[in-house]
């Protein structure tokens, strides 16, 4: 039943995304391309989502635990470090150059651009090789995470 | 990074994907308790190929999370729907743009779906910070590439 639901719900995230046009490298750097073809729809988007999650959390946690586990399980670090920084420019930068984050790369494997098959691979060392980078100490200076 | 296409607003159809991954990420924290971030669940299930340091939790249903990914674009074209996707040529460039993607979300902790908006469904302010940072990033790197290298 797990498997099943988890499927399910990465499908309906799979076809917001398709359906939003998120899957389009194409629209995504037309969004971030004020200067130039702004397409505003991604704004739309995280509107959309923003609103649905934002009722929908509050909702589901007037419940005390969820259906598969017994508690809820919320980032509790409120630290603005600087993991956190670095890693979201960098991860802006790369997002400006292919046009993909995370959700659409997988989405986008099975259309099978050339672009799309190098893309994920390269994602999934660098998700490694950043969470080694995380845990370095350089990195938190207070030793935190 | 190639030409530049012109496409459409959808102010709609974007309206209504959006609220769909909404309620995906509302359903997975009312049935796991967890954060819907496409980064963590990605990290989740390279831990079972390469070590991350990290205990593996909760692999099963990320994994099949993950497949339900991969299959809604099939889906999608099996009822009918068309697929518009326009990818960059420029291998190389895709080849870095992944490694800086996978590489800044596993640093920032997140992505444009976990800080972006379940992050910021909790008003986290560590989220509000990099939804602010990567978005600010992305625009710059786009400026940069079209209109001042001149957009190749």
């Amino acid at each position: 039943m797990r498997h099943l639901l988890g499927f399910a719900s990465g499908l309906l995230f799979g076809l917001g995304l398709v359906l939003s046009g998120m899957a389009n490298p194409a629209k995504v750097l037309n969004f971030l391309d004020l200067a130039g073809s702004w397409d505003p729809s991604l704004g739309f988007v995280m509107g959309g989502a923003l609103l649905v999650t934002f009722l929908g959390y509050r909702m589901v946690w007037r419940k005390s635990t969820p259906v598969f586990s017994d508690r809820f399980d919320l980032p509790s670090s409120t630290q603005i470090d600087r993991p956190l920084v670095l890693g979201a420019a960098l991860f802006g930068i790369g997002w400006g150059i292919g046009g993909f984050c995370p959700g659409p790369a997988w989405v986008a494997l099975p259309l099978l651009a050339p672009g799309a098959i190098v893309f994920l691979p390269m994602m999934l060392i660098g998700l490694w090789l950043g969470e080694k980078g995380r845990n370095l100490s350089t990195l938190s200076p207070k030793g935190t995470r | 990074m190639g030409p530049t296409i012109v496409t459409d607003f959808t102010p709609w159809v974007s309206l209504a994907g959006g609220m769909l991954i909404g309620l995906s990420a509302v359903i997975v924290m009312a049935l796991f308790g967890k954060i819907a971030g496409i980064s963590g669940i990605t990290k989740s299930i390279i831990g079972a190929m390469a070590p991350t340091g990290n205990a593996p939790q909760e692999r099963d249903w990320r994994l099949a999370f993950v497949l339900g990914l991969i299959a809604a674009p099939v889906i999608y074209r099996l009822v009918g729907g068309a697929i518009e996707q326009t990818v960059s040529s420029n291998l190389l460039a895709m080849a870095v743009a992944g490694l800086l993607v996978g590489f800044g979300t596993g640093l920032g902790s997140g992505c444009t779906s976990g800080h972006g908006v379940c992050g910021l469904a909790r008003l986290s302010r560590r989220s509000f910070v990099a939804v602010v940072t990567f978005m600010a990033a992305g625009f710059a790197t786009v400026f940069v590439l079209r209109h001042v290298l001149g957009g190749a």
